[in-house]
């Protein structure tokens, strides 16, 4: 029964750092940039679901709402920041780096500006249902309807995710400008565009992610709460486990590093929790440098 | 004359890769390119479909002037650009880089009435419609590149060295159906070869280019004649 209770919290807390994983790959491949701004973003977006929870009272009008503030942030600093940045810095040794420290002085940013707004206090937003676990035979788990929730609802949106990607022009457009951007330009797609909508879907997986990891937890959260930066942490490393390229790999990814950590807690010491994430990248980086999806090196058009 | 191109200049950074060129092709007639390697031939093209920005000159193409125009509007204009090296993306299906040529077509009907027509044309691609374009051959990945830009629809194709890598007999193919889609499709066409005697054959006017500037224009047969050109180009 623990055993099944472990595997059930891991893949729950793991479906989350997949949301983060897949902003964080969303990003890459549309800009070659890793945004450690992310957390920040999902954060803002967690204090806009907050504003509509306490405003319209409901969890299930604050999840759209923090999802489109977060998709428009994001676009918003793509369109500004990134391309303005791209621009200046465009030759030397920086060009590379800048766009990536660029968007840690970002996370920086975020976090004040929300403190100035907010204030630096913990805000709580409650759950749509109970987080009190399932009982079994007389024996209580912690896998809780709220886990189930967050489960299904995670699970629905990499099914629209998927469709998206796979099955509409759209898609096509984004895996195209993602792999080869001349040869999209050359077949008409608005290169530029599709970049933007690859940060704004970023933007709205962050914030689902965001709104998750709060509820998720005790619901309190703060600028410097300790919640998000494991969820940048947990989503880069399992995005990183997928390869960093692929959205499967960073679903494969985040569940197997929440599975992983929840394991370790349990049955080593539940102290770990800031280490075992890092622990289990070392690990993996190691034995599959490419990741776990195993997309070889080089070959990236 | 439906491409003319005047006194166009293009830099890769203090480089001048293209001086001074003008050049015209009538609808519906191909025209080779032909020259040594870094005589600008690719940087010409890229210029042609908006990839490359010149620094001066005019190109004009039915009438509009189209310099320094974005690919991506240049592609709804009629202008389809297959660039150096197999341009397919490994990752997509074949189906899926036919596609991406119609894409900005927006319309399913015709979309599929190209893609009918591609797989006409290269029957091999219909059989492997559902296969990841990695795992095809150097000569079917050409014939991909080629068949995405006619799923654009265009009325003028760039081609830059679709011969590159390929067996000689696939080559042979290659020339052979460029020719069979001027002709067909009365395309006009741009096709910039380091084979120089293949491009000439099926070309109707021939161009020379060297260090970036154009030294001969002519009727590809008359170049094929030319003792200067032979001896340069044709290597006897």
């Amino acid at each position: 029964m623990q055993l099944l209770n472990t595997l059930l919290i891991g893949i729950t807390a793991g479906s989350i750092y997949a949301l983060m994983a897949i902003a964080f790959v969303l990003v890459w491949r549309s800009t070659r940039v890793v945004n450690f701004a992310q957390a920040g973003m999902a954060l803002l977006s967690t204090y806009f679901g907050y504003e509509a929870v306490s405003r319209l009272g409901s969890f299930w009008i604050a999840l759209p709402v923090a999802m489109i503030g977060g998709a428009l942030f994001a676009a918003l600093v793509e369109l500004v920041l990134m391309r303005l940045l791209v621009k200046h810095a465009s030759s030397g040794p920086i060009a590379g780096v800048a766009p990536i420290i660029a968007t840690l002085g970002l996370l920086g940013v975020i976090r004040s500006v929300i403190s100035m707004i907010w204030g630096g206090q913990d805000l709580r937003i409650v759950a749509p249902i109970s987080n009190n676990g399932f009982t079994i035979n007389g024996s209580t788990l912690v896998f809780s309807p709220l886990k189930l929730l967050v489960l299904v609802v995670v699970v629905v949106l990499l099914i629209l995710l998927s469709i998206l990607f796979q099955k509409t022009n759209l898609g096509l457009a984004l895996r195209a400008s993602a792999h080869a951007p001349e040869i999209a330009r050359l077949s008409g797609v608005r290169v530029d565009s599709v970049r933007t909508l690859g940060w704004a879907l970023a933007g709205a997986a962050g914030a689902v992610a965001g709104l998750f990891q709060t509820v998720n937890g005790n619901g309190n959260f703060s600028p410097d709460s300790i919640d998000f930066s494991l969820l940048l942490v947990s989503g880069f490393i399992a995005a990183v486990i997928g390869g960093l390229d692929s959205l499967l790999g960073a679903v494969l990814g985040g569940l197997f590093l929440g599975i992983s950590i929840s394991f370790v807690l349990m049955y080593i010491s539940s102290g770990l929790f800031f280490i075992a994430p890092f622990v289990i990248l070392l690990i993996v980086l190691f034995v599959r440098p490419q990741g776990i999806i195993g997309v070889k090196a080089g070959r990236r058009a | 004359m439906s491409l003319n191109v005047s006194n166009l200049t293009v830099h890769h950074g203090a480089i001048c890769a293209v001086n001074q060129v003008s050049l015209a092709v009538p609808t519906g007639k191909l025209a080779a390119i032909i020259g040594a390697n870094g005589a600008g031939k690719t940087t010409l093209l890229r210029a042609l479909s908006g990839l490359n920005k010149p620094t001066s000159g005019v190109v004009n193409w039915m009438g509009q002037t189209i310099t320094a125009e974005k690919p991506e509007k240049l592609v709804r204009m009629g202008i389809s650009h297959v660039s150096e090296g197999k341009s397919v993306i490994p990752e997509l299906t074949v189906r899926e880089n036919l596609e991406l040529g119609a894409i900005w077509r927006k319309n399913g009907k015709e979309m599929k009435e190209s893609l009918d027509q591609v797989i006409t044309i290269f029957p091999r691609l219909g059989e492997r419609i559902s296969q990841r374009s990695d795992t095809l051959s150097g000569g079917e990945r050409q014939m991909l590149a080629i068949g995405r830009a006619i799923m654009s629809k265009p009325k003028l194709l760039l081609l830059d060295e679709p011969s590159l890598g390929l067996a000689p007999l696939v080559v042979e193919q290659i020339f052979q159906t460029i020719r069979d889609l001027t002709t067909q499709m009365r395309l006009t066409v741009v096709l910039v070869e380091q084979n120089a005697m293949g491009a000439l054959k099926i070309a109707d006017l021939g161009i020379v280019l060297n260090l970036g500037k154009v030294v001969a224009v002519d009727h590809a047969q008359a170049l094929i004649q030319d003792p200067a050109v032979r001896a340069a180009y044709l290597g006897y």
